[in-house]
């Protein structure tokens, strides 16, 4: 993989920005993007014939059904095991693997299955949603809106509420994550602030009124779920239970971070062009299976109604356009992290990755004439 | 009143597809179903203002291509999330081979 890096211009970096990144969506950047044109703006796509896009596009049951067969099946049998175990040491195994498929693996099935792709019958994207949405503690109301806005305005500041990556980067809470302290606590809390009916203004400026009932019910249904849970364990004395429901948020939140991490981290922000701003990474096909092959990034953002399954395909037909992928996990972090760390030092900087000499070049959009380029 | 206006032919839809149709400053969606009728409905999404042209037709819905919003194009009924409001659906007849669309 060649990168470059760029550092922000002398005069105040990106876009003459001379302040802190203010991510609130009601704040200075959010007002600035509008104005700017990066809000809803037009994105570049590369060129595939519409024959050829209708077939990848093509919805269709059996992939999904087996992959949630697969999920849901591996889930039972090692909670089963599990709790056989239990209180050895060595249910740490199995709980180790259940705890990767329900604080991991529910990730991508929110994702895909909010993205109403994995599976062609809509009540199967729906009832794999609301699973996914209760293990990874994302509320489905309010996640399928804060993903729209995402899908929208990917890692424009202001408008994306998902940029993991806030600058200035706080690698500790960072750090938390990885065992989802503060992704699940920040889930629960809210949960709770709903069950008693109560909703940020942030939160109310990109979920319409008209779905903030549905909002409030499923966060007093988990609720409900959370505290017979408790009760369970509080009447057997044991925190088995838990350690079936709940805290396999915290201790199998590894991979998604890690592969969360991957898919835009150390690359440019407010730009209007995916190849830019993510990052298509080669794993592993239990990684894959886990991921739901949302490896294959750059992909996704640019046909978000591509499903999982067709990914591989779609990548081969238009990796000539995007820059070269990277091959592994390693060689992935060995790229951003450095860039990670320069950006501790410097919000501006972020790598430039290398197109291809068969790719269509970069827009000279927005601020990208503002930028001085420096080698690696 | 009825404003006819010919749009394209029958058959440079495929079925179980739709084509962009520009008309003045507006811009139309037509649609073949699986059983070959014909329909229209506006071009934009009404949840981002995204064209459909791109998006996917199953049965009779269509699929917005950039939030995956769906609408039934034979009613223009918004399906749920992310789009909440109808889109607006406008007659189509079909002569010698030609599709015509009543614009209002």
């Amino acid at each position: 993989m060649t990168a470059t890096a760029i550092d922000g211009n002398a005069k105040g970096g990106v876009a003459g920005r001379v302040r802190q990144r203010d991510y609130s969506m009601l704040g200075e950047d959010a007002r600035r993007a509008i104005e700017r044109g990066l809000a809803s703006a037009h994105w570049y796509h590369s060129d595939i014939p519409r024959k050829t896009m209708k077939d990848l596009m093509k919805r269709t049951d059996g992939p999904a059904i087996r992959d949630t067969l697969i999920w849901l099946g591996s889930m039972a049998v090692l909670a089963v095991l599990a709790a056989w175990l239990w209180p050895s040491w060595w249910a740490a195994l199995p709980l180790f693997c259940y705890g990767v498929l329900y604080g991991s693996a529910s990730d991508s099935r929110w994702h895909e299955c909010g993205h109403g792709s994995a599976f062609r019958t809509r009540w199967m994207n729906d009832a794999v949603y609301q699973i996914a949405s209760f293990m990874i503690v994302r509320n489905p109301v309010e996640w399928r809106w804060s993903h729209t806005r995402h899908h929208t305005d990917t890692i424009i500041v202001g408008r994306d509420p998902e940029i993991v990556f806030m600058k200035p980067i706080e690698l500790f809470r960072i750090f938390l994550n990885f065992f989802g302290i503060l992704d699940a606590l920040s889930g629960w809390a809210k949960m709770i602030r709903y069950t008693f009916g109560s909703i940020d203004p942030e939160v109310m400026d990109y979920v319409p009124e008209m779905e903030r009932g549905r909002m409030l019910r499923v966060a007093r249904i988990w609720t409900a779920i959370y505290v017979a849970t408790i009760a369970v364990s509080l009447w057997t004395g044991s925190i088995l239970p838990l350690m079936l429901i709940g805290l396999p948020r915290l201790y199998g939140a590894w991979h998604h971070v890690l592969t969360g991490l991957m898919q835009h981290g150390g690359l440019a922000d407010d730009v209007t062009d995916h190849r830019l701003n993510s990052r298509t990474v080669y794993l592993n096909p239990v990684s894959r299976f886990i991921y739901c092959n949302m490896n294959y990034h750059v992909e996704h953002h640019m046909f978000p109604m591509v499903p999982y399954h067709a990914l591989p395909r779609l990548h081969a037909l238009i990796k000539d356009d995007l820059p070269a992928p990277n091959t592994s996990f390693a060689d992935a972090y060995r790229e951003m992290w450095p860039a990670i760390k320069r950006q501790l030092r410097n919000e501006e900087y972020f790598l430039l990755r290398e197109l291809p000499p068969t790719a269509k070049p970069y827009q000279a959009d927005f601020h990208m004439l503002e930028m001085r380029v420096s080698a690696a | 009143m009825a404003n006819w206006v010919e749009a394209c032919s029958a058959e440079s839809i495929e079925e179980e597809d739709l084509i962009r149709f520009d008309h003045g400053d507006r811009t139309f969606a037509i649609y073949r179903s699986p059983d070959s009728e014909y329909f229209a409905t506006d071009g934009l999404c009404t949840h981002e203002q995204v064209h459909l042209e791109e998006g996917l037709v199953m049965d009779d819905v269509i699929e917005c291509p950039k939030h995956n919003g769906r609408f039934n194009y034979k009613t223009g009924k918004a399906l749920g999330a992310p789009v909440c409001v109808n889109l607006q659906t406008y007659p189509v007849k079909i002569e010698g081979g030609t599709i015509f669309v009543d614009v209002g």
